[in-house]
């Protein structure tokens, strides 16, 4: 038996050192060589990676405020953290890797000399129905979920630009829509165990005491997990080319209801960390896009969550602190007086910060792939925006960089409406297909036009380079289609149809009595 | 640079004061039911003879002028703002006639390795109009923290200890929790989320002998052994003072401490992170 206990011992003994190497090639670099969190790339990051000797992890299968258990930390491994810099490693780490991985970081924190309790116990999940639903949103309202995740689940509620985490560092409230953000995953049973163990570390507590309080059943709870989960669509396939439909008539306003109709596009949008200063946590993370055109116009429906409507008195101590923590990490050009200002210690004061997006398209339609700088364009080859600001109207304007921007001169031909709501902007914009000018795009059908997406959240202190960016993705106008055209697909329906009746009807009468594939009269 | 040694400077004059008064004899202060009271874990089941059972006690005093209470905007949360009809205030410098309540006041060390039982009593922590009912908490280790929601509207109760594992939960309703601390901590700070302005502070020991000063400043660490002490008396933004005791068989000893606004700068001293074995 001793001998048994010190073989263990040795066998762990040889663990770490197995562990450490793994973790000082892929690790140490965010979380840092001792695991508190200071890697060199820390800095650099919002949220910030975790620092293992507080030994808080925010999934578990345990209580709040409890250790995780192997089988916890090993997941976060696997799968990392969608709502962080966090990878998952499952797919480029060995098993053997990544579990001694999971021994190597315990040793960050003497806690883990202390017994981990083991996974809090509960039963399945309800049967999802209409009724269940509703209970789930009403306990939602309750037990004011809402009071930091928002009426509409998009993270805006009223505590959210005050929310900390444990390293008094500005975190988001989740925006309960976008699932495929979720640290822990976005099944029903995920979400559920998020609401029982709670994140440590982060504000989101648990709510486990709530069953025990008899304020609310477990089943109840479970309907809270149905009623989140369905606030999130299916995770967004990212698409190429956004498809503008050819309509007989374009929908009239932003909130038109023929814009259900119409197929709507993700694309997903990072910080820009191209160009100084550079911006590391943009709250913009994609945009939903819907266009459509009538032969004549082009519209473009633009639908995407920012929880501040910017500028916002409300936001402003979030976009300070925000920028409290973000700012050692870029060089911004100040004049003296502004530096003078910094070095004295204030907040930085000025004008709030609106909202903002631009569509950037080339100026002219290229052949093949051909395509300007994405990062609106160059001086060699400039790029064709609308700009859209949350304190006025949308305007058009030529890019030949990022710090490069010069509105085209005259009267805009660009019509656009913005509205804002729980959390959300929705923007319609819209301009006639042919140009009046050298400078604008010429719309053309059939022919793929190079598109990308800009925004920035000013309660977010995000403006000029420091803002939300996508890369190139095309626009494609729907051609006018020939009367000829459409009668092929009947046509092909049609002929399908003959020649199944001919098939199935040769097979039957060769059968005595009915066939395998022959269904009821 | 120069801020460390004005530190020194201000606390050797405290230092003083402090002296000067406890060699004056200032009058024991008596506890009150003040709200900023945490009082001394109750139930406590003594190890220390009735015979022989000596007694500290003191007060805390402010020099000078208090900083203005701070007010709290309540106005996103009428169920709070209601029980406050002149406005609520920040909880953080307590001052009246020149008193400071909500200090932690503890036995630091002299105890030796005595092993004191856990009390069965728990103590409360309230949440009520949104400020925490005692705004400093004085808990023994294993104790149980009972802990309340008065309002009945949304709180998470979020601990951030460094030497205890913590817990964040959430009470949206009118109900009571309860929670415990394994090991001793000065001080644990808890936050309530949705409400920004809401703070309190947890000191666990694994003794009886920790008091929290009350509106009129004073405190009161009965039934200990008799011997030499080293007292420490903790606040939020002041940070720490100590002083050395000795207290005989069934006598009383007095020990008074004086904060001031220069302190604000001090060190406010809070768990020491645990180290590997």
């Amino acid at each position: 038996m001793l001998l048994a206990l010190g073989m263990v011992a040795q066998a762990e003994g040889q663990e770490a050192p197995a562990g450490k190497a793994t973790y000082d090639k892929w690790c140490a670099g965010c979380h840092g060589e001792e695991g508190a969190g200071d890697g060199v790339a820390a800095a650099y990051m919002l949220p910030q990676p975790r620092d293992f000797t507080t030994a808080l992890y925010q999934i578990r299968t345990t209580a709040s405020g409890e250790l995780p258990t192997d089988g916890d930390i090993l997941r976060m491994i696997d799968e990392g953290m969608p709502g962080s810099a966090m990878p998952g490693w499952k797919d480029y780490l060995s098993n053997t890797e990544r579990t001694d991985l999971v021994q190597y970081l315990k040793t960050f924190s003497p806690f883990f000399e202390d017994e981990v309790p083991p996974p809090l116990e509960y039963g399945g999940a309800p049967g999802v129905s209409e009724e269940g639903l509703a209970e789930g949103r009403e306990f939602y309202d309750k037990i004011e979920c809402w009071k930091c995740h928002g009426q509409a689940g998009r993270g805006d509620g009223p505590s959210a630009p005050t929310l900390e985490d444990d390293w008094d560092l500005p975190i988001r409230a989740a925006d309960l829509t976008e699932g495929w953000n979720f640290n822990g995953g976005y099944t029903t049973e995920a979400i559920f165990s998020r609401l029982m163990t709670g994140l440590n570390g982060a504000p989101m507590p648990s709510f486990a005491d709530l069953i025990d309080a008899e304020f609310m059943t477990e089943e109840q709870l479970w309907r809270v997990a149905q009623f989140v989960e369905g606030l999130s669509p299916e995770t967004p396939e990212v698409r190429e080319v956004v498809r503008a439909a050819l309509v007989e008539t374009l929908p009239a306003t932003v909130d038109d209801p023929a814009w259900n109709q119409i197929e709507r596009f993700y694309v997903p949008l990072v910080g820009q960390v191209i160009v100084e200063p550079r911006w590391f946590a943009p709250t913009v993370d994609g945009v939903w896009v819907q266009a459509a055109h009538d032969g004549e116009r082009v519209a473009l429906r633009l639908i995407w969550n920012d929880p501040s409507e910017s500028p916002s008195a409300e936001w402003e101590e979030w976009r300070q602190r925000v920028v409290g923590v973000m700012e050692p990490t870029v060089e911004i050009a100040v004049s003296t007086a502004e530096e003078e200002a910094v070095g004295a210690g204030e907040p930085e004061v000025g004008e709030l910060l609106t909202d903002a997006l631009t569509v950037q398209f080339s100026t002219t339609i290229p052949e093949g792939m051909k395509r300007p700088y994405f990062l609106m364009g160059d001086q060699d080859e400039p790029v064709y925006l609308l700009n859209w600001s949350s304190g006025g109207s949308a305007n058009e304007a030529l890019g030949r960089g990022l710090n490069a921007i010069e509105p085209i001169a005259g009267e805009t031909i660009l019509t656009s409406e913005s509205t804002f709501d729980d959390g959300q902007w929705r923007l319609l914009v819209s301009r006639a297909l042919t140009a009046e000018s050298e400078n604008r795009l010429a719309f053309e059908t059939g022919r793929p036009i190079p598109m990308a997406i800009f925004a920035w959240d000013g309660s977010n202190g995000e403006s000029g380079t420091q803002g939300a960016i996508s890369t190139w993705y095309f626009l494609y106008l729907d051609q006018p289609t020939e009367n000829v055209t459409y009668a092929f697909p009947v046509l092909a329906v049609l002929l399908t149809a003959v020649l199944g009746v001919v098939i199935v009807t040769r097979a039957q009468r060769g059968a005595h009595g009915p066939g395998p594939g022959a269904g009821p009269d | 640079m120069e801020h460390p040694l004005k530190q020194i400077l201000a606390l050797v004059v405290v230092l003083e004061i402090s002296v000067a008064t406890a060699c004056g004899g200032g009058g024991g202060g008596e506890t009150t039911d003040s709200e900023a009271d945490g009082g001394a874990p109750a139930g406590a089941g003594s190890v220390v003879s009735p015979d022989s059972a000596a007694t500290i006690t003191g007060t805390v005093s402010f020099e000078g002028t208090a900083p203005a209470a701070e007010p709290i905007d309540m106005s996103e949360e009428p169920t709070c703002a209601e029980k406050h009809p002149d406005g609520a205030m920040r909880q953080q410098v307590a001052v009246t006639d020149g008193r400071l309540a909500n200090v932690y006041v503890y036995v630091k060390s002299g105890l030796g390795d005595r092993a004191f039982p856990t009390p069965s009593a728990p103590v409360t922590l309230d949440q009520n109009g949104c400020r925490y009912s005692p705004h400093i908490v004085a808990v023994q280790a294993g104790q149980s923290l009972a802990i309340m929601n008065s309002d009945g509207i949304l709180h998470n109760i979020n601990t951030q200890p460094t030497e205890n594992r913590g817990f964040n939960i959430s009470q949206p309703v009118v109900m009571e929790t309860s929670r415990e601390f394994s090991r001793p901590e000065v001080m644990i700070p808890v936050k309530c989320d949705v409400h920004g302005w809401m703070g309190a502070f947890i000191g666990v020991q694994s003794h009886p002998y920790a008091n929290v000063s009350g509106a009129d400043g004073s405190f009161s660490l009965a039934d200990l052994p008799p011997g030499e002490y080293e007292i420490e008396a903790w606040h939020e933004l002041y940070g720490t003072q100590s002083q050395t005791v000795t207290v005989g068989v069934k006598e009383t000893a007095e020990v008074s401490f004086t904060f001031n606004s220069d302190m604000a700068g001090n060190h406010v001293p809070m768990g020491e992170p645990i180290v590997l074995r």
